[in-house]
Order: structure tokens, then C-alpha cells, then sequence
């Protein structure tokens, strides 16, 4: 049996907040206690609004953060584990928001032989990750470029690149698409998707855009530091009213289904795709003309 | 504008003198200046000119940059040579009040400037022909030994190479920050001189938020690509001297050889 | 009151090889009391276009007016401009600098130069008006949440009583909610306060939902300017643009083709699912 790749148990972290001499002056329960597992090859999304805990949830999969309660295994290796911490690190990359601030290099290739040289690989290997890594997300013929020219959507692939160049067993995207365009977010969420798709890569999506989850294999919705709701998409998204209470959407054609079928209509719950809806429609209609 | 501003500033081309190890580079200019300050006669000179406009004609980087590079400086040039021009003492032939010229203090202060011009035009080939990147690798390279004595040099480089990254991207935050103030009304032009210090405020503080919320982010996506000092670091771009870089370090030598034997009267002023 | 364009035209570096046209002959008019959406892709001219509109750009060709007044007349103030047209950019929480929240909407109307028991009420008001509570008014600003800090960053635009207010992308990084409660802010600031609104924004399912007239710019070109039902008639040259037209539409589409006999013109979910009702 597959070990999983991630799992936490009981996972808790508390910012604390001191006051000038260092008295604590209020504790702020962020993640509390989450059971989590991801198995190798799953593509999870992670939901919920700004202030959930998705992002500190996700911080600790790389080991940023560490529990203050409970623990979590990175393939096995416990995070608290001091001798782990650059095995886990490189096994859990991890891409950020914001795409100004995490590309270290002047010139993109330099960018992304920034992590292989930090853990030691060979020059010549670096070479031949960086030009795979850059091939993987599209971004090859841009390698002498400097980040500053690029759109946000390229930078954040670059960012990317960066990450597999370290050949990471999973990736973590800390709300990649947040500052993008719509253009940009398509671009990003179509290279996550390849990297689950083709590499077999383990990939977590933390967003807060319905639409980029609907293709996760699960999706997992937190609020106020708690998983409060977990399955495929489609089990999520037949919960319109719940995921209004917790600050959510659902797509845009999930929500015309759900308005429909509240108009007698007979569809079913939790329709994902304009094909879905398009269907169900058309059989709704024919079942009443018969 | 405020975009004219160019930091480090590189030229490219396919020259030479671009493709020389940076550590050569820096090494070169750092003879150059010390021959400068060593010669002293009119020979020594006409040898270092025609050393460096060897090195600009082969380093293909147009003359017109090199004086565009000068103008800053200008400014510092000229207070370094009236100085010269009015305190060094010696046979008077100009006098006005207190002040007065000597026949010493025109030779020196012409040959400050001469001085001052060839210094910054060498080091701004050095700048102009490479990449800010590979010059902090250069003296990274260059200043390892210092290690032993706790210097942190790859930090060091390391900083730089950062800082130089992102004043872009700060120079574009703070035109976009004016810009905000601005259409709440804020007046950054006008007023006397501590009127204007206080209109920087709505300016300054979003700035350095900014920075450093940049600088935190940086810091913990350098962590999570497992970045922890130099220690077990591979390169990715490895220096390595190649066969004109030996030949450069000879001409280099060469010069410096033929500036000492040459292009010093110790007899006549061998401080200079 | 209205914002006429004639014949604009921007060009960055003009007299230099690198001339990039930012705005093409670019000519409009916006009424009092509209609710403009501004669309457009990453450097479509559309932030260049509104800052023309409040004087932080200078038209190269062509001629600005507002209020029927050309404003690069050398008479014509540019401080009671940006006073009556107040500009929200992108981030605008990246503009708060003073310690209090109150004090940092107050910072506009001092420039106007008004009396200080005018500053407060005014920077009162624009709070109450973005509804955040009252025990935040003296707290930093740097304390708040995102929501709230943007929330006030449009106050403190509100405050100087502009009878234009631009917002440039003002849902941008928010969560679902926090973008409703925007977007349903500047709504009431229409309906309510009379104010004209232009919205810049790329989601077209926001825009489509609030606006009565919709522009929009591609390579600094004006390219439609009509009610959204039928600007997003044009689906393919939307596409081409790197836009796209609000997924409802695209269902209505996949209806027609699937041989249902629905009307495409639709924007929104409550048309769409009386359209799809009656068709039934």
C-alpha cells in the first residue's frame, strides 16, 4: 500500500501576539487541529476566504511554519525534525502570491538554477534541470530575459520552473493566480494541471477562484483554521447554501443550475461544466414534454 | 523622469572585453587606478590614455556612453580640483584677497583631473562590459580569502545581487505611490525646502512598507527553495579563466611595468 | 458635468525610437450619473486612458474636457480637477501611510485646503459611507484586514467629495465575499450618492452584473463602448482580445447550439434563468 505523501495529524499553530514587555496579549488559532492526508499523484484544491488558515495550513508543508501542536509528515519525515528540514523542503516546493517578490535572479534561467545550487547539484545537472523545468512550463525561449519584462502569468510559471528544477515530489501553490489577470490564471492553472497530468507531480492549489478547482481531484474547504467540508467538486459544489455561510462562490454555472433547479426545474446537484448544464437542460425538457 | 535613473548599468555587446572573466576585470581596473596614482609624468600619462582608449575601441561600447557616465561626477571633480587649484602652496601667480594660485597648484590640480577623468572612464568600462550579476560573482570570487577572518562575503555579494534586482521594481512602486497621492490632492513640487521634506512622508512610509513586506516575502521563498548560506552551494555559472583572459592579465601587468619604469620622475615629485 | 474625449492620443518616448502608442485617437463622452465598466487586457491603454481623465497623464494630441473646460488650459485648475474626480488605484490599501485610519482619510481633503472641522466631518462621513465600524476609526490602518484596508482606501478618496470616482480593479486579491461587499459598496455610492462610476475591471461576470455601459480597449484603441448586451454579442473578437464575454452568455450560446431556441443576449444569471424557464 502507497504510503501517503502528506499527513497531519492533529495539526495546530497559534500566532501569538506580545505585547511590548512580551506578555501575550491575544492567541490566534490559525490551523486547529486538521487531519490531513494527501496521497502521491492527487491533485488537491484547498478553499476558503482570506483569513482562513488555508495559507499557514499551507506554510507547513514546507516546513516555513512549524505546529505548535500536533505534527505533520513530508514523506515520511516529521517536520520537527531538524536534520529533515532541507530533505523536506526540496520534497514540498512551495510557489507564492506574489510574483515580484520570489524570483531571486536578474536573468530567468539564473532564476531557476537558484534552487538546484542550493541543495548541491552538480553544474552541468543544473544546466539540464533548468532547460527541462523551463521546457515543462513553456517558458524556455524567455531564459535570457530579465523578470522584469515578463507578464505576471509568465512570472509566476517561471516560478514554478523553479520549484520542479529541485524535483519535488509535490508542489504547493500558495494562491498563484491572486494578482493575475484572467489571462494570466489561465496560464498558471494550465501548467499546474500539466505538471499533475504529465509528471504524475502531487499538487496542492490553494485559491480562492472556484473556477480553478472545478478539475481537482478534491477539494478541501477550510474556515476559521478548520476543515469544514472535503470532496470531489462536484460533492462540494452541490452545497451552494453552506459555502455562502463560509464567506464562498461556486462557478458561475453551478450557481445557474442551483437557480434553476430552485425554479422547479429538474436538475441535479452540483453541476460543474457548461456541457453538464447544457445536458441536464436539455433532458429537463424533454422529460416535461413527454 | 524618475526612470532615467540607471544603477549599474550595462552595455551589451559581444565584445572582447565582455567576454572576460569578471574577476580579470575587476582585477584590471584595480592595476589601472594604482598605475594612475603611481605615474607622474607626461609620458605616463600619454601611456595610460593610450591604454584605455585601446580598451573602449576593443570593448566596442560607443565613446558617447562613456562621457554620459561622467556627469554626475562632474560636479565632484570640480570642488576636487579647485581644492587643489587654491590650497596647494608654492610660487604665487594669481592672488585676490586671501586666495591665491600657485604655479604648483595648476600642475596638480591639472593633473587631478586628468586623473579623476581616466579613473572613472576604466572602471566605467569594467561596469559597462558586465553584467551586474557576474561582477558580484567576481568579487565574491576575489575577496573568498577574507572568510578566514569572518568577512561574510557571499552575503555580501548575495545582497547586492538582490538590491539590484529589485530597484526596479521599486523605482515603478514609487511612481505608482506619487501617482495615488497625487490624485488625493498631495503637491510634491512646490513649497520651500521643509515643506517639501514633509510632502515625502505620504510617499516614504507606503515605500518602505512596501520594501519591507518585499523583503519578507523574498526571504521565505529563498527558504523554501532551500537557500541557507553558501555552505554545500554548487554554481550554476562557475567562473573559469580562459585563454584571453591570460592574456589580458599580461597586458595588464605590462602596462603597469612600463607606467613604473617610465612614467615616474622620482627626482622630481616622487609623492605625487 | 460630463468627461468628453477628443481625438486622444499618448505615446510614451515619443521622440525616440522606442515610441510606444499608449492611447490611439481615443474619443468619448461620459454623462453624469453613468456606471462605466472599463475593459481591457494587462496594457490595453485602459490605466493610461484614466489617468488622463484626472490629469496625472498629458494627452500628446487631442484634447481632455470636463465640465466642458479643456483641462490642459494653463488657467484650469488640475488640484480642483483631481477634486472632483477622484481616482482609486489598483492596491490602493499600498497608499496608507498615517497612524490612524482616520487621520489617513483626512489627507485629502487637507489638500483641498479646507477648514479642519469641514476635514473631519468629511473624513466621518466617507467612512461611515464605506460601512466600517467605528471602533477601527483610530486603530493603525496596517492592522486591518485586506478588506477593510481597501475599504479604507476608497474612503479616503470619498472624502474629497468627488462627483467622479474611478476605481482601477478594485476587487483585486479579494476573497469571494470581501468582492461582493466592494462591488455592492460602489453600487450604492451610484445609486445612492449619484456619483459616476468607472470601473475598471477584467472579470467580465462582475462588470456584467453592475454596469449600463461597457469600453473596451485593445492596444490603446477605443474598440466598443455600448450596454453590455451588446458589446458581448461579440464573442470572438472579445476572445481575440484575451477577454472573454460572462459565462452565462457562454451558456446561452451552448443552448442555442444544441438546438434550443434561447436568446443570447444575456448577462446575467437572473435574465438567464428566465430565459431558460420560459423556453421550456
Amino acid at each position: 500500500m502507497p504510503m501517503s505523501l502528506i499527513k497531519t495529524k492533529k495539526l495546530t499553530f497559534e500566532y501569538i501576539r506580545r505585547d511590548e514587555e512580551g506578555n501575550v496579549e491575544a492567541i490566534n488559532r490559525a490551523v486547529d487541529e486538521v487531519d490531513l492526508e494527501v496521497k502521491a499523484g492527487e491533485f488537491i484544491a484547498i478553499l476558503g476566504h482570506n483569513g482562513s488558515g488555508k495559507s499557514t495550513l499551507a506554510k507547513h508543508i514546507n516546513a516555513i511554519l512549524y505546529p505548535t501542536e500536533g505534527s505533520i509528515w513530508v514523506d515520511g519525515m516529521d517536520s520537527m525534525d531538524e536534520d529533515k528540514l532541507w530533505k523536506i523542503r526540496q520534497t514540498a516546493g512551495m510557489v507564492f502570491q506574489n510574483p515580484d517578490n520570489q524570483i531571486i535572479g536578474q536573468v530567468i534561467e539564473e532564476d531557476v538554477g537558484f534552487g538546484p545550487e542550493n541543495i548541491g547539484v552538480p553544474t552541468e545537472e543544473i544546466w539540464q534541470r533548468v532547460e527541462e523545468s523551463l521546457k515543462t512550463v513553456g517558458m524556455w525561449e524567455y531564459r535570457k530575459h530579465s523578470p522584469n519584462k515578463l507578464s505576471g502569468g509568465q512570472k509566476q510559471r517561471v516560478s514554478i520552473a523553479g520549484v520542479i528544477a529541485m524535483h519535488p515530489k509535490c508542489i504547493v501553490l500558495d494562491e498563484p493566480t491572486a494578482m493575475l489577470d484572467p489571462s494570466g490564471r489561465y496560464e498558471v492553472i494550465r501548467a499546474a494541471r500539466a505538471l499533475n497530468d504529465v509528471e504524475k507531480m502531487t499538487v496542492i492549489l490553494i485559491t480562492h477562484y472556484m473556477e480553478e478547482v472545478v478539475n481537482a481531484d478534491r477539494v478541501i474547504v477550510m474556515d476559521k483554521g478548520k476543515v469544514v467540508l472535503q470532496g470531489t467538486p462536484r460533492e462540494v459544489f452541490s452545497q451552494v447554501e453552506k459555502l455562502r455561510e463560509l464567506r464562498l462562490d461556486v462557478p458561475y454555472v453551478t450557481l445557474l443550475a442551483y437557480e434553476l433547479k430552485q425554479k422547479g426545474m429538474n436538475i441535479p446537484d452540483g453541476i460543474l461544466t457548461i456541457d453538464e448544464l447544457v445536458e441536464a437542460i436539455k433532458r429537463a425538457k424533454s422529460v416535461r414534454r413527454d | 523622469m524618475i526612470r532615467d535613473i540607471t544603477l549599474g548599468q550595462y552595455y551589451h555587446a559581444e565584445s572582447e572585453v565582455h567576454k572576460l572573466d569578471p574577476r580579470t576585470k575587476v582585477v584590471g581596473t584595480f592595476v589601472f587606478i594604482i598605475a594612475l596614482f603611481c605615474v607622474s609624468n607626461v609620458w605616463g600619462y600619454i601611456l595610460a590614455a593610450v591604454y584605455l582608449a585601446l580598451v573602449i575601441k576593443l570593448s566596442t561600447v560607443p565613446f558617447k556612453y562613456m562621457i554620459k557616465g561622467m556627469k554626475p561626477i562632474l560636479f565632484l571633480m570640480m570642488i576636487t580640483v579647485l581644492f587643489n587649484l587654491f590650497l596647494t602652496a608654492g610660487e604665487p601667480v594669481w592672488s585676490w584677497w586671501k586666495l591665491s594660485i600657485s604655479r604648483e597648484g595648476i600642475i596638480v590640480a591639472c593633473k587631478m583631473a586628468v586623473r579623476l577623468t581616466f579613473l572613472i572612464m576604466g572602471s566605467s568600462v569594467m561596469t559597462l562590459t558586465t553584467t551586474p550579476n557576474s561582477l558580484t560573482d567576481g568579487l565574491e570570487r576575489l575577496l573568498r580569502p577574507l572568510k578566514k577572518i569572518k568577512v561574510p562575503v557571499h552575503e555580501i555579494s548575495m545582497m547586492m545581487s538582490i538590491a539590484l534586482r529589485f530597484i526596479p521594481i521599486l523605482i515603478e512602486e514609487t511612481d505608482k505611490i506619487m501617482k495615488a497621492q497625487m490624485a488625493r490632492g498631495a503637491d510634491f513640487e512646490s513649497g520651500n525646502l521643509i515643506k517639501k521634506a514633509k510632502s515625502l512622508v505620504p510617499l516614504l512610509v507606503p515605500l518602505f512598507i512596501s520594501a519591507f513586506r518585499r523583503a519578507n516575502d523574498l526571504a521565505m521563498a529563498m527558504e523554501a527553495r532551500c537557500y541557507h548560506g553558501d555552505e554545500g552551494r554548487t554554481k550554476m555559472k562557475p567562473l573559469h579563466y580562459d585563454k584571453r583572459d591570460y592574456f589580458a592579465y599580461l597586458a595588464i601587468w605590462l602596462m603597469f611595468a612600463i607606467c613604473i619604469a617610465f612614467g615616474r620622475s622620482l627626482w622630481w615629485a616622487w609623492w605625487l | 458635468m460630463s468627461i468628453i474625449f477628443n481625438h486622444v492620443c499618448h505615446s510614451y518616448d515619443a521622440d525616440t525610437q522606442l515610441k510606444i502608442d499608449a492611447l490611439k485617437d481615443v474619443s468619448f463622452k461620459i454623462e453624469d450619473g453613468e456606471f462605466v465598466g472599463l475593459l481591457g487586457h494587462t496594457g490595453s491603454g485602459k490605466s493610461t486612458l484614466v489617468q488622463h481623465m484626472n490629469g496625472l497623464m498629458k494627452a500628446t494630441s487631442g484634447e481632455v474636457f470636463f465640465d466642458g473646460k479643456d483641462i490642459a488650459d494653463k488657467e484650469y485648475s488640475l488640484k480642483e480637477l483631481r477634486s472632483n474626480v477622484g481616482l482609486v488605484f489598483q492596491y490602493p490599501e499600498h497608499q496608507l501611510f498615517e497612524a490612524t485610519v482616520f487621520e489617513d482619510v483626512c489627507f485629502g481633503p487637507k489638500n483641498q485646503g479646507l477648514e479642519k472641522k469641514e476635514i473631519e466631518l468629511r473624513a466621518f462621513y466617507a467612512l461611515k459611507q464605506v460601512g466600517l465600524e467605528e471602533e477601527y476609526f483610530y486603530q493603525s490602518p496596517f492592522e486591518l484586514s485586506g478588506g477593510q484596508k481597501r475599504r479604507v482606501a476608497i474612503a479616503g478618496v470619498l472624502a474629497m467629495k468627488p462627483r467622479v470616482l474611478i476605481l482601477d480593479e478594485p476587487t483585486a486579491g479579494l476573497d469571494p465575499k470581501g468582492r461582493d461587499e466592494i462591488l455592492n459598496l460602489i453600487k450604492k455610492l451610484h445609486d445612492e450618492e449619484k456619483i459616476t462610476i468607472i470601473l475598471v475591471s477584467h472579470s467580465m461576470d462582475d462588470v456584467a452584473n453592475y454596469v449600463d455601459r461597457i469600453m473596451v480597449m485593445n492596444k490603446g484603441q477605443l474598440i466598443f463602448d455600448d450596454v453590455p448586451r451588446e458589446v458581448f454579442r461579440h464573442v470572438e473578437e472579445l476572445e481575440g482580445m484575451g477577454l472573454a464575454v460572462p459565462q452565462v452568455t457562454y451558456v446561452m450560446h451552448a443552448l442555442k447550439n444544441a438546438g434550443m431556441d434561447v436568446n443570447c443576449d444575456i448577462t446575467t444569471i437572473p435574465e438567464a434563468v428566465d430565459e431558460i424557464m420560459s423556453c421550456l
